[in-house]
């Protein structure tokens, strides 16, 4: 915000920037000031040292694992195959179903936790009896663990006989789904939105919390309505946060597995393959190491193109 | 047109009431101001005209017709607010347009209007830049340009000036005045500043706890308060208050001397003090006088004066200029 003069203290444009100023910058000047960089400098270096480590062990380790053929069945004969692993793992039909798989998982979770974290957000900044009481209940599924809530989706709710959602079926005489058969993909989906829509309720509460009130004030006296208030004044304003959750939430639901390991066992067939799944029964169900440690290191690339993609599409909301 | 009119506004948040029923009559195209110290309800009255907040009781008249019931947006009056409230994510142009907008006129039309307002605040250069690329008075122009493109019947203003510096709230405040002259549209206009108050006002209304203290031309204010909180409320320096046996003599609970109508002299007749401070502006000088039993007194005289602090003098009231205030404060007349 260096180049224009905040003067009111009520605009909210720029508080990302204020937060990620660099406060540690070091300036050049006088004796005092190379001294105090020396010192943050040698306090940083052990904590440095050990992220570093803690980065270039494992790396290193799955770079190496990637060239060798090393099966956990017949360990004795690890040998150097060069880049096999990797062409046998991206030539797998079952790489490309899993990462269709991943991206629809990914695409279709952001997609549903935006759509009703909105209106969600828009309800609890509403000032109701007992808001406190309902705020916390809404952010409560987030703090339940992914295989716990897994658990509980897939034996209370969605069991095909004795679920919750088999009795309602019931009650209207209409056959009970069996999720995990018929629509396995779309009922890991649901359970990982119900688990994120917290997260993205939460950050877009905040922010509608931080819309100046005049604002609204102004498009009322310009005479705006509620759904011109909302097209034009509040969802604009929601632009940035919205860029946040789907950042935050791209990285960990790349990564989804409890929910897929406690419901399908990433089947039936490959339906509910992920990629991280896909490494994962690489690994501990055919003990290809090898193949695993180059799935991980594919997942890596496939993380950074789409992180690459969505700063690219959505960034710019984040910068002020 | 925009005459305004308030019958018995009564404002109650719960049990607090911020506006104890105020009656006023605000003729068309006149500059009102309404003053008073911090919490005495002045945001709040302009709100109820507004009709951003529902009125508890009373009526508000615009050109005859009660609009108590009827939404801000079709009460046909525009507001700046103190914040001046521009929508970030809009080019000027946007900001300025998206009433006009809103109201559904033609393309074509709107965009006569905005230029023509931009032209009118020469804000012509900037239509395209967002509100954060511009200065803090560029800003407030663009909020006064919202405000004036609707044509409204009334302007009300919510302390538009104070988040500007000194030297721009001048300038400022001369331009709101001539261009509220020029359209001769009614405009409300909310200060705690007496100077923006009585530079800019037709008339003044004095709030204090959510009453009327006086209404009137603000040299009405100045020559002939309504009470004491009128006249310790206008006038820089504060009046003096004196009360005690000097006040009865006058046949008064209190008499009220302002600083510019004590006359300042070495020798002679008068009250006697010492000074405690003196402030040496070249225009102007100021005395803070001691002066024993009748109290501290502040005396102000128009140019230089070779006085400094520990000095002796005497200060006598222009008997002309004494204002005289009963037990409950009320002023006094002749």
């Amino acid at each position: 915000m260096a180049h224009t003069p905040e003067l009111s203290p009520s605009q909210p444009s720029g508080s990302l920037h204020r937060m990620t100023a660099p406060a540690l910058q070091p300036t050049e000047t006088g004796t005092g000031t190379r001294q105090t960089q020396l010192l943050a400098r040698m306090l940083l270096t052990p904590a440095v040292a050990l992220l570093f480590i803690w980065m270039i062990v494992p790396l290193a380790l799955t770079i190496y694992f990637s060239l060798l053929r090393y099966n956990l069945l017949d360990s004795e004969s690890a040998q150097f195959v060069g880049f096999e692993n990797f062409r046998y793992f991206l030539t797998d039909p079952a790489f490309l179903a899993s990462l269709q798989n991943t991206l629809v998982l990914v695409g279709s979770v952001l997609g549903l936790t935006i759509l009703l974290g909105i209106p969600l957000a828009l309800l609890l900044d509403q000032p109701v009896i007992g808001r406190n009481i309902v705020r916390l209940m809404v952010i409560a599924p987030f703090f339940v663990m992914p295989t716990v809530s897994a658990l509980i989706w897939k034996n209370l709710l969605m069991h095909p006989v004795s679920g919750l959602f088999a009795w309602i079926a019931k009650l209207f005489g209409a056959p009970p789904i069996d999720w995990f058969n018929d629509i396995p993909l779309f009922a890991i989906i649901l359970i990982v939105s119900w688990q994120w829509l917290p997260f993205a309720t939460l950050i877009l509460l905040t922010a509608l919390q931080s819309l100046d009130e005049e604002q609204k004030e102004a498009a009322e006296m310009d005479g705006a309505g509620a759904l011109s208030t909302f097209i034009y004044i509040t969802l604009p304003h929601l632009a940035r946060p919205i860029t946040v959750v789907i950042l935050i939430e791209t990285i960990f639901l790349l990564t989804v597995f409890a929910e897929i390991f406690v419901t399908t066992g990433g089947g039936p067939g490959l339906q509910t393959t992920n990629i991280a799944f896909l490494i994962y029964s690489q690994a501990l169900i055919q003990y290809d190491v090898g193949g695993a440690s180059a799935g991980g290191l594919v997942a890596v690339v496939i993380a950074n193109i789409v992180a690459f993609f969505l700063v690219r599409i959505v960034g710019r909301n984040l910068e002020a | 047109m925009g005459q305004i009119t308030l019958q018995n506004v009564q404002k109650s948040f719960g049990p607090v009431h911020i506006i104890k029923g105020a009656d006023l009559d605000i003729s068309d195209g006149s500059f009102v101001v309404f003053v008073g110290p911090s919490g005495c309800g002045k945001t709040t009255l302009l709100r109820l005209i507004a009709g951003l907040e529902d009125v508890s009781g009373g009526n508000i008249l615009i050109d005859g017709k009660n609009v108590v019931d009827v939404p801000p947006a079709k009460r046909g009056l525009s507001m700046v607010f103190q914040s001046y409230a521009l929508y970030p994510h809009m080019s000027v142009r946007g900001n300025i347009a998206f009433g006009l907008k809103m109201a559904g006129l033609p393309k074509a039309e709107i965009s006569r209007k905005v230029e023509a307002a931009a032209a009118t605040l020469n804000l012509t250069p900037y239509l395209d830049r967002k509100p954060r690329e511009l200065s803090g008075g560029q800003r407030q122009r663009v909020a006064i340009g919202r405000a004036i493109v609707r044509e409204p019947k009334a302007f009300l203003f919510d302390e538009p000036l104070s988040n500007l510096d000194a030297a721009l709230r001048v300038q400022m405040r001369l331009e709101v005045t001539r261009l509220q002259k020029q359209l001769g549209t009614t405009a409300i206009y909310v200060t705690h500043d007496q100077v923006e108050a009585m530079t800019m006002a037709d008339k003044i209304v004095v709030l204090n706890g959510g009453k009327i203290e006086q209404y009137g031309t603000p040299l009405e204010l100045y020559e002939k308060p309504a009470n004491l909180f009128v006249a310790g409320f206008i006038g820089s320096p504060k009046m003096n208050f004196i009360s005690g046996e000097v006040a009865g003599r006058h046949d008064a609970a209190t008499i009220g001397v302002r600083p510019e109508h004590l006359k300042i002299a070495r020798d002679g007749e008068g009250w006697p003090g010492n000074i405690m401070v003196a402030e040496h502006l070249g225009s102007d000088t100021f005395l803070y006088v001691d002066a024993g039993a009748i109290g501290p007194l502040t005396a102000r005289h128009v140019g230089e004066l070779d006085l400094s602090a520990g000095d002796r003098v005497l200060l006598s009231p222009d008997p002309g200029r004494l204002h005289r205030f009963d037990e409950t404060g009320k002023s006094l007349r002749a």
